[in-house]
């Protein structure tokens, strides 16, 4: 057996620093996600209403940033904010702003498409047997986009997990960037660190959304 | 907004775009492949090829492209298999291309019901035939929307490139705020950039779905 440097991770404290840095990745995706879902709703909401120019800012916003990829956004934020504004972001401050304001139209725009499926004659059908505006909604619309919903929200949570990873790129010192200082401590000692380490957190982000993926995809069969 | 700066540095900026949708284009070619291949092998249940290939689906939505590509091109090395930067951005988008592909066409294939292959049957087709003039059809213009979604997707996942020293657009806006400190400008031509590359295919792709919606049947 060749040696693919994982021993390096028993040495110390070493693997209990990259689950940390991983709990950082995950820190700052469990509070996008806690922010972008309720605001998704919201604009999701608003999407459908039917006054023109809040549909037209929405639509600009949805297009606008999902355009662009995640990484752009974040150097725009990260950046810019400093310079232009005079702020001093820290990285995972504009990591949080960036993963908000991206899931929120992602989410939003998911809400949005289940909203629409609904079909026309749910409304009629509720109307015809007498039920009220909020009574319909209730028991009728959302019980059904809540199923169409949820699925695809739930992948949406293991896509902004796995983005999480770029903020190594604005000086975030997360899982990534512990596996680097790891595999660089090591050098002489472990040379074939890089392999070791890098397929373990390969397979520490697997852990996490693989399960995730698996719920996704147990409740679309199970509701379609 | 300094103009000069943006006209001084273009050509860089141009070079790092040309760049990116050249890796982005080979790449998106052989997920292309790769998930035609999967979703084949899954959708027959070819023995043993079926597990593998939902295996590799798994492994490879589940992961970041970002820890894939710092495997490929900082891991590999040490057992002894190097590979240049570019072919890595290749094999990187691939292999996560591949999978997403994957599931765009097979959910195109599953959508056609079994009578097609049965009317096609008895009509006298042969199975070439078949999946030629009835399947295939209806199973692309199922996938489509999925595969230009997916296809834009590969092109946004390419600007973490520059983690692998791939001289891209991110690499040449961090460079030129790194040695310039001209922030505004490095970063309002990564975004015209961005935005030449994407917004093209963007409207490309919706153009192609209205146009294929045509193909479908039933509605």
């Amino acid at each position: 057996m060749p040696d693919l440097g994982i021993e390096v991770l028993f040495k110390g404290t070493n693997m209990l620093r990259l689950l940390q840095g991983l709990w950082v990745a995950m820190r700052i995706s469990l509070i996008s996600v806690l922010i972008s879902m309720p605001l998704g709703i919201l604009v999701g909401a608003l999407m459908t209403v039917k006054n023109k120019a809040v549909h037209a800012v929405f639509k600009v916003y949805l297009e606008v940033i999902r355009i662009m990829p995640q990484l752009v956004l974040l150097f725009l934020v990260y950046f810019d904010t400093t310079k232009v504004w005079r702020i001093n972001l820290s990285g995972e401050a504009a990591a949080i702003i960036v993963f908000v304001l991206w899931g929120t139209a992602e989410m939003g725009d998911l809400v949005r498409g289940a909203l629409v499926s609904i079909p026309k004659h749910q409304y009629e059908s509720s109307q015809a047997l007498g039920l009220g505006r909020l009574q319909t909604y209730v028991y009728v619309i959302i019980p059904q986009t809540l199923r169409r919903l949820l699925p695809l929200s739930i992948n949406l949570i293991t896509r902004m997990i796995k983005t999480t990873s770029l903020v190594l790129m604005i000086g975030v010192v997360e899982v990534l960037k512990v596996a680097q200082q790891i595999i660089e401590a090591n050098r002489m000692t472990t040379p074939n660190a890089a392999f070791g380490v890098f397929l373990v957190v390969l397979m520490l982000y697997f852990v996490v959304c693989w399960p995730i993926s698996m719920l996704a995809r147990q409740l679309e069969r199970k509701w379609s | 907004m300094n103009w000069d700066f943006i006209f001084k540095y273009l050509p860089l900026y141009e070079r790092a775009a040309l760049l990116t949708v050249k890796i982005g284009l080979s790449g998106i070619f052989f997920a292309l492949l790769i998930g035609l291949v999967c979703a084949a092998v899954r959708c027959y249940q070819v023995p043993f090829a079926d597990q593998l290939a939902a295996a590799y689906i798994e492994l490879s939505r589940n992961t970041p492209l970002l820890i894939q590509l710092f495997f490929i091109y900082y891991g590999l090395p040490k057992v002894g298999l190097s590979i240049k930067p570019e072919a890595c951005g290749v094999i990187g988008l691939a292999f996560l291309g591949g999978s997403y592909m994957a599931e765009a066409f097979r959910s195109g294939l599953e959508s056609v019901d079994k009578i097609q292959w049965e009317s096609a049957a008895s009509l006298g087709l042969n199975s070439a035939q078949t999946l030629g003039w009835v399947i295939l059809p209806q199973a692309l213009s199922t996938s489509v929307p999925a595969l230009v979604a997916n296809v834009i997707f590969l092109l946004k996942e390419t600007s973490v490139f520059s983690a692998i020293s791939l001289m891209d657009l991110m690499f040449t806006a961090k460079d030129l705020i790194g040695l310039y400190s001209k922030t505004t400008e490095s970063l309002f031509l990564l975004v015209v950039f961005y935005l030449i590359i994407l917004l093209p295919v963007s409207v490309a792709g919706s153009l192609l779905e209205r146009r294929l919606r045509h193909a479908g049947f039933g509605d």
